[in-house]
């Protein structure tokens, strides 16, 4: 920091670091065992600007963003830096030559300080002791030049999601970061704190930064970026200057055709109350209150949309309700009959359905088929099973009508699930859940790594079953998604309801201002 | 019994000889802790302390040199630090299997080299008690504390050592940070591969002093199986401690005394069958660890292969 140069005329950045004033990839091939991920693929970026890398989730982004940073070999293809060829075997190679890289999941050690964190295999000025306060010292300078509050002596797992990612970009700069790939740095923050980074970011690329922006989120792509390149099935099948771009052009170019941003919302009647949750309290598996007194209600035909940050109780809302996770007080109702502490299967037969968040973990079984997962709750019962033995032609005829009702792509009924694509298995897991016509349905994240086509659809659905009639509380952390569906929004933060809004009333910025703990009133 | 246990020359033997018994504990169980604080898990440490303890008597035995003895032992602790680190890093293993494979090894091949050296029972000159100058004169401290032999020493000098090193160092922030989440240390530049094997390697040669400090130091032979689930005592010893050096000495120095006091219960002929006393230090470790198991500060990658990329 001493030979701190201003002024965007000298070659070096404010950290003191050189620039890399471009960076070419040239025809990046990367196979994986039975898939091309990435096919042929160029892409540059220069000193001062932001070029964003868009396409869905699969599309190969984040896989062409770790060959960059060395954590995969390519097939083929090479690298240039400053016009020369680069050879990144692993990060240490990639920092070596001025790459940093802010993960989708936070590269964090939890237990560790913030300092020992970004002191983390860096030399230290004492070898073989440590420096930390040499290094606190430097966090607060870098943190003041770059907008980046943190304490530098606070454990990481005590740190908000968005400081977390402060910290991110710290250790990345703090390694002497010319170019910085940031992995959908957006999909864990409030709205507020999106416009932060975004400061941030403008601020790195004043400086001389260059700035790699993966995401699958349109308006932002469109307010950040100089440039946008966009991927399908690890091909790059455009790149635009941003100015040009509109979002249903870049939409269009994502997804390979049309796409509607508009659902048809019918107007429902709504009903008595089908789920109330009263005063519910939970403990998270930290043996924390994660829920602290939930009272929510939800009628028949009505969405109510749960937005909050992740990690607010949001999961031990869903496991609470859902019979996974045993309720510390308070009460669960389904059409005024009390539930609580009832296991998963006699709330299935109660008319629950539920769509984990997890659904690699909670929603299927990897390693059974398609069919086998289909008729998961249901198989000891009629048509499926002759009490005792499983009946495979009434199995085979279900499981034809669901896959072809729910459009769901799959070579055969016996095809292992974990060789399907994430929209696909969701779509299994929605047709599994809805065929059994819910009362209530709990949705959590039902759209999260699912690409923009199943999006569509699932949401349809999910209006669907509002029309007949469903209670649904759909747990979200997209506000996108949550405002499209939603009749009602709650906002969860700490594991408190901060507030209950009317579809027509709800704004982002009041939406954005409760998710970090201001009360409606306040906001 | 309770009277003639009450007798002051009894408490201070008891004493000594649970600091004294301490020592084979310590040495495995902190080489063991760098190992777990690292995330991996080596359930060998019984069969690398019978390597120790064999190499280390064969060595002492042939050259009469003490010295000779603990490089020896150093040695068999670096062959088989090597071995267990190539299964269990580079080869992935599951860990709560391949430590049964190198304990199972470390007995067989301790016991097979032993019949091929010897004919019959030998004992050597192990490392000579120290009376420490002035301290060893002090009344009940200087008979507990300060007459021992060189390892005990050292032994407890270990432990502050150990934790300097996890938590002063730049290498103990490694080791550290790739127990806790090698993906991020990974992303850091760190060769996980290359901590594991250098905690794995130092825990074993630790571990094959625990083994020598027995055969040179304590009993001066070498028997088949001497070490008697000790080595698997050590690595309760890391969860009791909670994966810290002072914690640990805490635990082996309570299991060590336990041990002492049930020795000398044995040794008194008193009417407690003998069994009963020897299970006494076992059930004493599996309550310990029960208590323990309520902490949440394990490494979060503890007995997890890393690999890049997921």
């Amino acid at each position: 920091m001493k030979t701190m140069v201003t002024g965007s005329g000298s070659n070096l950045l404010p950290t003191g670091h050189a620039r890399i004033e471009s960076m070419e990839m040239r025809g990046i091939v990367k196979r994986f065992p039975g898939v091309l991920a990435v096919d042929h693929v160029d892409f540059d970026v220069h000193a001062g600007e932001v070029h964003a890398l868009l396409g869905e989730n699969g599309a190969g982004k984040s896989t062409l963003m770790k060959v960059l940073y060395g954590l995969y070999q390519p097939n083929e293809g090479e690298i240039l830096i400053n016009g020369q060829h680069a050879t990144i075997k692993s990060p240490a190679d990639a920092i070596a030559q001025g790459i940093g890289m802010v993960h989708q999941h936070f590269m964090l050690v939890p237990s560790l300080t913030v300092a020992e964190n970004v002191a983390l295999g860096l030399r230290s000025s004492r070898e073989p002791l440590l420096d930390l306060d040499i290094v606190a010292q430097r966090i607060v300078e870098l943190a003041k030049t770059y907008g980046l509050q943190v304490d530098p002596l606070a454990p990481v797992w005590q740190l908000a999601v968005g400081e977390q990612q402060r910290v991110e970009i710290i250790k990345a700069l703090y390694r002497g970061a010319a170019l910085l790939i940031l992995d959908e740095p957006t999909a864990v923050l409030t709205p507020q704190e999106v416009d932060d980074l975004f400061g941030t970011l403008h601020q790195m690329v004043r400086d001389g930064h260059a700035l790699i922006f993966i995401s699958h989120k349109l308006h932002e792509v469109l307010a950040i970026s100089d440039r946008v390149t966009v991927l399908r099935d690890g091909r790059k099948v455009g790149e635009i200057p941003t100015r040009e771009a509109t979002k249903e052009s870049l939409a269009r170019m994502m997804v390979g055709r049309e796409v509607v941003f508009r659902y048809e919302r019918s107007a429902v009647q709504v009903g008595p109350p089908l789920l109330k949750i009263e005063n519910l309290w939970a403990r998270s598996d930290r043996n924390t209150d994660a829920l602290r007194g939930v009272n929510l209600e939800i009628r028949a035909g009505e969405i109510l949309g749960l937005a909050g940050v992740s990690g607010n109780g949001q999961r031990e809302l869903a496991e609470a309700l859902f019979g996974l996770r045993p309720a510390t007080q308070g009460r669960v109702l389904i059409a005024g009959e009390d539930v609580t502490g009832k296991d998963p299967a006699t709330l299935n037969r109660l008319g629950i359905s539920y769509i984990p968040e997890e659904r690699m973990i909670d929603g299927v079984i990897t390693d059974f088929t398609v069919a086998e997962n289909l008729i998961l709750q249901t198989h000891g019962d009629r048509p499926f099973s002759s009490s005792i033995f499983l009946r495979p032609g009434q199995i085979a005829r279900r499981c034809t009508q669901l896959i072809e009702n729910f459009n769901i792509r799959t070579p055969s009924q016996e095809t292992l699930i974990k060789s399907l694509s994430g929209g696909n298995i969701q779509k299994l897991v929605l047709a599994r859940e809805l065929s059994r016509n819910p009362r209530v349905l709990i949705a959590a994240q039902p759209t999260r790594g699912v690409d923009i086509g199943a999006t569509e659809y699932i949401h349809q659905r999910l209006l669907d079953q509002r029309a007949k009639g469903t209670a649904t509380l759909l747990i979200s952390e997209d506000l996108d998604e949550i405002m499209a569906l939603a009749d009602r929004i709650a906002v969860i933060y700490e594991g408190e309801i901060v507030g209950v809004v009317d579809r027509g009333e709800a704004t982002v910025e009041q939406l954005g201002l409760m998710m970090a703990g201001v009360h409606a009133g306040q906001a | 019994m309770i009277d003639q246990l009450l007798d002051s020359s009894v408490l201070i033997g008891i004493a000594a000889s649970g600091i004294r018994l301490a020592t084979p504990y310590l040495y495995a169980a902190i080489g063991e802790t760098f190992g777990q604080r690292s995330g991996v898990l080596n359930l060998g440490v019984e069969g690398i302390m019978l390597m120790g303890a064999f190499s280390g008597f064969w060595a002492v035995y042939h050259t009469g040199s003490l010295l000779a003895g603990v490089l020896i032992a150093l040695l068999a602790g670096l062959l088989m630090g090597l071995g267990t680190a190539f299964i269990n890093v580079t080869l992935k293993a599951e860990q709560g299997i391949s430590g049964i494979g190198i304990y199972l090894f470390g007995l067989g091949l301790s016991d097979l080299l032993f019949q091929q050296s010897f004919d019959s029972v030998v004992t050597v000159n192990g490392f000579p008690r120290i009376h420490v100058p002035v301290l060893s004169r002090i009344p009940v401290l200087g008979e507990i504390f300060f007459q021992h032999n060189l390892l005990v020493y050292i032994a407890f000098g270990l432990v502050p050592v150990a934790w300097f090193v996890l938590n002063r160092t730049t290498l103990g922030l490694k080791i550290r940070a790739v127990g806790q989440n090698p993906q991020a240390a990974d992303a850091m530049g760190i060769s996980v591969a290359r901590v594991r094997y250098f905690t794995v390697i130092l825990g074993a040669m630790l571990a094959a002093i625990a083994g020598a400090s027995l055969s040179i130091a304590l009993l001066n032979v070498f028997q088949q199986n001497m070490t008697a689930g000790q080595g698997f005592i050590a690595v309760a010893l890391v969860y009791f401690g909670s994966w810290r050096p002072f914690g640990v000495m805490a635990g082996a120095l309570l299991f060590s005394t336990v041990n002492a006091l049930q020795l000398w219960v044995r040794t008194k002929g008193i009417d407690i069958p003998a069994e009963y006393a020897s299970m006494a230090p076992y059930l004493l470790t599996i309550l310990a660890l029960v208590l323990a198991s309520q902490r949440v500060d394990q490494p979060a990658a503890l007995t997890k292969p890393f690999e890049r990329g997921e």
